[in-house]
């Protein structure tokens, strides 16, 4: 709790009460709390209310920052949710999952001199205060325009163009290829980051809405893009995620105990593996558990082993800690929850036993050399410094590539070389007349709050055209 | 739900043979690729590859064994009722082409997948042979069917209470040793398959699989279902189920499919222990 001096942005954050990390480590119970009324007012207090609001430029949907936090600091949180709503669909989602520090309170002028505005904990703040006592009012409808519109996938960029159009009176239907909306709200982001309720809740919004979803509907399979027209729609937003695990491409490793973070997370999320054999779906608990990468997916899969039952859990990683490219919040997480950083370190190749089954790994040590094309220095091996690291699982979460299950099926929408979706930056359109793209297809492996950009970008294109043409 | 309106049981009760409503996929649907069906809210997500299809009807057919709790819990299912979930058609259908004469291997529950596969080959202009098998008469699934499907069908069972008195792979020796055949295709459980490649490679027959390694999403998302294919990786789902017979590490397959061992046996047994209590 901090101590206020009474004097507008001098005084510390408002932390967020989090559940202890000895005991979190081992449920799959949301991490931080949440704010009271009473820290969510002091916190927002702390707001400047700029006149050049920086944290506004910060954000790639726009969201009127300072309106919310001042509404909430005069104690309308109603007035907050809906202010929140005008730009942003899913707030209870973005408040958890955003990369605030590189993103509005990044700029936040508060930031300069000590510690930003909480600004991601108090759009949950708002989201979760609208849940817990909200009338389930809905945002006002535009009249019906006659026109369909069909999203594929119900990830953050689908849910959020759905979102758009049905209120500007568009017929929307979302094809999700899994049993369940969200996608990678559901299946990627665990439980302890992202409660599954929560998601439900946001999806059920735009459902009250009157979007339609159709699950097990895998767009390029059960239906091609083209058949979709045919059917009748009239535009069609292509938001299917990236979706291809990327794996080292090292000896041994399709030894048993070697899972994509993709398999590991979806069983663990989608599939609520960590209640077998409450349900049926499972999963493998490993001893001493090696996790490859160290984004957020990374950081997830530790954090998801640790509460698996795991004795030891290593971040295995080949650059240094600066280059780590995960949230703050989700590092400093993970070592509180007792995963280990193993930098500057990087597998040559796996281990194994008679019968098929992973035993460790042989890893070099690595020393960071000159910058590479990406900017970060390039780490170069250490000669004769190879050393096993003993493991009976490990998870390999070194990104994704792009899926080409609906692509391949699609010969008429153009690629790049490495099989993502061409969309034109500012609108999302893409070479196929009528469908428009956007998020992890388009730009490679990102965050929820870019996918969403993307889609608000696309569905004022598609209103457009909806109503001017192409 | 993707209703059942036809169930019959098979093999002493051990195989189970539903037909379940799925228009879309249906209407899709061509041999070789398979679906993913889960039973209930709970439930694991199985892929099977279909045995057939009505797109008139808009029905699919699954054949399945029993073998662990997810099986177990479709067992149950009647008809009437239904999976929650059933997704696809999934994977790439088989290449059906006229190359002349063709050998189909047909092992336990492979048959039901080869049945549509032998069924096109047949329909293109091959002339099919068709060898079947079973560890006893009783055992044995769509005889008449595979009959139906091929010019001629040969019956083989481990224990001779039906037909030839031995394996599969000793009546193909016998068949292409008779010569001319372009193509084998084997689906059964891998050391079938395995034994099969090994026979059609000294007689260098090009040969076609169909694999069931453990799969989550099926849409290549997970990879879980990862093979080695001619030294390559290979996810099942999206770049098969079928593969080049001669090129699969059937091995590596093998302990990839043992991955779940223990707590499916587990499972199943505590799904049983229940049923049975009530």
């Amino acid at each position: 709790m901090s101590e206020s001096d009474g004097k507008k942005g001098q005084s510390s954050r408002v932390a967020m009460p989090e559940q202890d990390p000895k005991i979190r480590a081992r449920n799959f119970l949301e991490v931080p709390t949440g704010y009271t009324v009473k820290m969510a007012q002091e916190e927002a207090s702390r707001c400047l209310q700029c006149k050049k609001p920086g944290c506004v430029e910060g954000c790639p949907v726009g969201v009127d920052i300072p309106g919310f936090i001042d509404l909430i600091a005069h104690g309308d949180f109603t007035g907050a949710i809906r202010n929140l709503w005008k730009k942003n669909a899913l707030p209870a989602v973005c408040g958890r999952v955003c990369p605030q520090e590189s993103q509005c309170e990044g700029k936040c002028i508060v930031g300069k001199k000590g510690q930003p505005v909480a600004i991601g904990n108090l759009e949950r703040f708002c989201a979760d205060y609208e849940r817990e006592h909200g009338q389930g009012e809905l945002p006002p409808k535009a009249g019906p325009t006659g026109k369909r519109v069909a999203v594929v996938g119900s990830g953050p960029s689908g849910l959020t163009v759905a979102g758009d159009l049905i209120v500007k009176g568009h017929d929307v239907t979302i094809f999700e290829a899994f049993h369940k909306p969200g996608g990678v709200l559901v299946y990627g982001i665990p439980e302890f980051r992202l409660p599954k309720a929560i998601v439900a809740q946001e999806v059920n919004f735009l459902e009250r809405l009157g979007v339609k979803i159709e699950c097990n509907a895998v767009v390029g399979r059960t239906v091609s893009l083209d058949e979709l027209f045919e059917q009748g729609y009239d535009a069609i937003y292509v938001g299917v995620g990236a979706g291809l695990p990327k794996f080292m491409n090292i000896p041994g490793e399709n030894l048993v105990g070697i899972l994509s973070a993709n398999e590991y997370l979806t069983r663990a999320n989608l599939m609520k593996a960590y209640k077998y054999p409450e349900v049926d779906t499972p999963i493998p608990r490993g001893k001493n558990v090696v996790v490859l990468g160290a984004g957020n997916v990374a950081m997830d899969s530790a954090r998801t082993a640790m509460r698996l039952g795991a004795e030891t859990v290593k971040i295995v990683y080949r650059r240094s800690r600066e280059e780590m490219p995960a949230r703050h919040a989700e590092i400093h997480h993970a070592e509180e929850e007792g995963i280990e950083l193993c930098l500057l370190t990087n597998p040559t190749r796996y281990l194994g036993d008679a019968n098929g089954r992973l035993t460790g790994m042989e890893c070099l040590r690595m020393e960071l050399g000159e910058p590479d094309s990406s900017g970060r220095r390039r780490p170069v091996a250490v000669k004769g410094s190879e050393f096993e690291i003993a493991c009976d699982l490990c998870i390999v979460a070194v990104g994704s590539g792009a899926n080409p299950l609906l692509t391949s099926e699609t010969p008429d929408m153009k690629l790049n070389k490495w099989g993502n979706v061409v969309a034109d930056e500012r609108n999302g359109k893409t070479s196929k007349k009528a469908v428009w793209a956007g998020g992890d297809i388009v730009t490679g492996a990102a965050t929820v709050i870019l996918a969403m950009g993307a889609g608000r970008a696309a569905a004022n294109s598609m209103h457009d055209y909806l109503t001017l043409g192409w | 739900m993707f209703t059942i309106v036809k169930r019959e049981e098979m093999s002493q009760g051990t195989v189970i043979l539903n037909e379940i409503e799925a228009p879309l996929i249906a209407r899709k649907a061509k041999p070789g690729q398979f679906v993913i069906l889960k039973a209930n809210e709970d439930g694991e997500r199985i892929p099977l590859t279909m045995a057939d299809t009505n797109p008139e009807k808009g029905t699919i057919t699954i054949i399945y064994m029993v073998v662990g709790k997810s099986t177990a819990l479709f067992r149950d299912l009647k008809v009437g009722e239904g999976y929650q979930d059933v997704i696809g058609p999934l994977g790439k259908p088989t290449h059906l082409e006229k190359v002349g004469k063709v050998v189909c291997v047909g092992g336990g529950t492979g048959v039901a997948v080869l049945h549509p596969i032998t069924r096109g080959l047949k329909e293109v202009g091959n002339h099919v042979t068709c060898i079947i098998g079973a560890r006893n008469k009783g055992l044995l699934i769509l005889e008449e069917q595979m009959k139906a499907a091929s010019h001629e069908l040969k019956v083989c069972t481990d224990d001779g209470s039906y037909g030839h008195h031995g394996f599969v792979t000793e009546v193909l020796r016998e068949v292409l040793k008779a010569g001319d055949i372009k193509l084998a295709v084997a689906i059964g459980p891998v050391p079938m398959m395995k034994a099969v490649s090994a026979i059609t490679k000294e007689f260098n027959v090009e040969t076609l699989v169909s694999l069931n390694p453990i799969m989550v999403d099926g849409t290549g998302m997970c990879g879980g279902c990862r093979v080695t294919v001619g030294g390559e990786t290979k996810f099942a789902c999206v770049d098969g189920p079928e593969f080049d017979g001669h090129k699969v590490d059937y091995d590596e397959l093998i302990l990839r499919l043992r991955a779940y061992q223990e707590d499916e046996r587990s499972s199943h047994n505590h799904y049983c222990n229940l049923r049975d209590a009530k």
